[in-house]
């Protein structure tokens, strides 16, 4: 884990050298080190006077609070080139069934209502819809939001934005927004931004008709402050779903799905990618994060309304989605 | 009675054995900085995914040390760590843990020592090849804190091995100082890195099985171990009294080697050429 930061800074540096694994190569075949010069950044150490500072975990190791955002930029960095294909990997490419299933389930877009010429003058034409994807930096569920509104519900005028804190992440979903459809559109219909989901000053109060998270919450530092940004700026009436890993219900699933995750997981992601941390530091917050039930409760807090049950288990729990509504 | 006796059994277990029985959800701490103790599933499972995944993408030197790692334990790289401890300047080794790091060697004072030296051989080799003295990886996967240093050591002192044999940084090259890695150290990597063999020209493998891997494999089976040179005492050296000592020979260059080869296609193909010319003229004026 003390590695991370300065072997995500050398990756960036040797972004010359095109490969599969995310940048990491030498310019030597065979050889086991690489050709820069490296320059071993000390791990930041915390600020003196600290001596009554918060900690949060990063993963299971105890960091400062301060600390765990830029931890958190070097994991994503390093993993932002081959985010996709590591996340068919690990998840022996269910995720993308679990990213439809939450995209339907929220079903994005309205059709617009053919208005009858006596009332056109009177009827104003509803705003269209503004949704809000949160850490989406490779545009994955923004991508598919934009597909069910337009393909669906035939909205052309629903619009995604996506925020997300990492630079590295974001340009790996705007290449992916350009080979879209969605690029040569009157109006904007997707656009990023770089953004840090608890202070979202960019975004005013009450413009969001759905704010959307998927798979990023768990690598908040302070998770009821976003909630509490979330709620702030969502419109009166508008959703807040909620897409992460959570805790498995039936042991024996749990049993192997544990295994899998600790053992098969950063060796994936040691041969597909050349970074194991980054994969322990992703399975270890994913055994961090709050169980469903106390996940509920925490939205609750943030002044949401919890529909139903509060949420809906994906594979066994494996995967949860959460949902709230910001009152009336 | 029966768990006491189970008990002893268990601790009779040699200690490699014995320290195993854990799982991937109960690992250990940690025996060094950086250490993954991984099990036997793990460990297997590592080896052969970077065995072909070092083979398809030869730049990935991450996959080569851990299948250097992973395939080391448990007999290999005990038998190199014995090799050291029975030679004095290997004893010393052990117990300095020198470390060479691109900030260690400093390559100015290397190219201002006279030419005859292995530190000046070093730095004119490394400026050569246009490379300069790599960080290596460090080592994880071995669960012995010496052995992974032996490990360590083995890594950050191939470049050595390079300047004063002569061989460039080339696949070819690689190759033949890997077999007399193999010859020398008996690591099993150096020998599984082989199979790259597929990825050499025809004129390259017949170059490397009819001089190269030949002259790899006498001089690494005769020589010293060269894990024992403590090459931060022995840059002032002069370069042949220490292949002398070691017992090494030194290889034809393969960059001329390689030069002339090139030259005389060169040569061939202008003379090619020409007499094509010279034959349309000909052919020309008779019309």
């Amino acid at each position: 884990m003390a590695t991370l930061i300065p072997r995500a800074a050398k990756r960036l540096k040797m972004s010359h050298v095109a490969t599969s694994a995310g940048g990491l190569v030498a310019s030597r075949p065979f050889s086991a080190g690489w050709h820069h010069q490296q320059q071993q950044q000390k791990q930041a150490s915390p600020p003196s006077g600290d001596e009554g500072a918060k900690t949060t975990h990063f993963g299971f190791e105890t960091v400062p609070e301060s600390m765990k955002e830029g931890r958190v930029a070097g994991v994503f960095s390093s993993v932002a080139s081959s985010y996709d294909t590591m996340n068919d990997l690990m998840s022996l490419g269910i995720h993308r069934l679990w990213k439809d299933h939450f995209v339907r389930s929220l079903n994005p877009g309205s059709p617009r209502i053919p208005s009858s010429s006596s009332s056109s003058s009177t009827t104003p034409e509803p705003e269209p819809w503004h949704i809000l994807d949160i850490a989406g930096g490779t545009g994955d569920i923004a991508l598919r939001l934009l597909d069910h509104a337009t393909l669906i519900n035939h909205d052309t005028r629903a619009r995604v934005t996506v925020a997300d804190i990492n630079p590295a992440m974001l340009s790996a979903g705007r290449a992916r927004f350009a080979t879209s459809p969605y690029t040569s559109s009157s109006h904007p219909r997707l656009t990023f931004v770089e953004a840090n989901a608890e202070k979202l000053h960019s975004i005013p109060d009450a413009s969001v008709d759905l704010y959307t998270v998927a798979f990023g919450i768990r690598n908040f530092t302070d998770k009821a402050r976003a909630l509490r940004e979330a709620h702030r700026v969502l419109k009166p009436g508008g959703v807040f779903a909620c897409l992460e890993f959570s805790k498995v219900n039936n042991p024996l699933l749990d049993a192997a799905y544990k295994r899998w995750s600790f053992a098969a997981i950063p060796l994936i992601g040691q041969l597909v990618a050349g970074d194991r941390d980054s994969y322990q530091y992703l399975v270890e917050s994913i055994e961090r994060f709050p169980s469903q039930v106390e996940f509920r409760d925490m939205i609750a807090e943030a002044g949401f309304l919890i529909p139903g049950h509060g949420w809906e288990d994906l594979t066994g729990g494996i995967a949860a989605i959460h949902k709230g509504v910001k009152p009336v | 009675m029966n768990a006491n006796m189970a008990f002893r059994r268990l601790l009779a277990l040699p200690a490699p054995l014995r320290a195993r029985s854990y799982s991937i959800l109960n690992r250990p701490a940690p025996n060094y900085p950086g250490h993954v103790p991984l099990t036997y599933l793990e460990r297997g499972a590592l080896a052969i995914g970077s065995a072909f995944g070092s083979l398809r993408n030869p730049h990935r030197h991450d996959l080569i040390a851990s299948l250097g790692e992973t395939t080391s334990s448990p007999y290999f790289i005990s038998r190199l760590r014995k090799a050291m401890l029975a030679n004095d300047t290997g004893r010393r080794i052990l117990k300095d843990r020198p470390r060479i790091t691109s900030k260690s060697m400093s390559l100015e004072k290397l190219r201002q020592l006279p030419q005859n030296t292995v530190g000046y051989a070093y730095a004119a080799w490394l400026d050569r090849e246009g490379v300069t003295p790599d960080t290596r990886d460090n080592v994880r996967y071995i669960d012995d804190p010496e052995e992974a240093y032996v490990m360590q050591r083995y890594r950050e002192t191939h470049d050595f091995t390079h300047a004063i044999t002569g061989l460039p940084v080339i696949i070819e090259g690689e190759l033949a100082i890997k077999a007399f890695e193999f010859a020398n150290t008996l690591l099993p990597m150096t020998a599984l890195s082989m199979a790259a063999v597929v990825r050499l020209k025809k004129v390259e493998r017949q170059r490397f099985f009819q001089t190269y891997l030949p002259w790899a494999v006498s001089n690494g089976l005769k020589s010293e171990e060269v894990i024992n040179v403590y090459w931060e005492e022995e840059l002032e050296t002069d370069v042949e009294v220490l292949r002398t000592r070691l017992g090494i020979e030194v290889p034809p260059d393969l960059r001329d080697a390689r030069k002339a080869l090139r030259d005389q296609k060169k040569a061939e193909k202008a003379a090619r050429e020409a007499r094509e010319r010279l034959g349309a003229a000909t052919d020309e004026k008779k019309r």
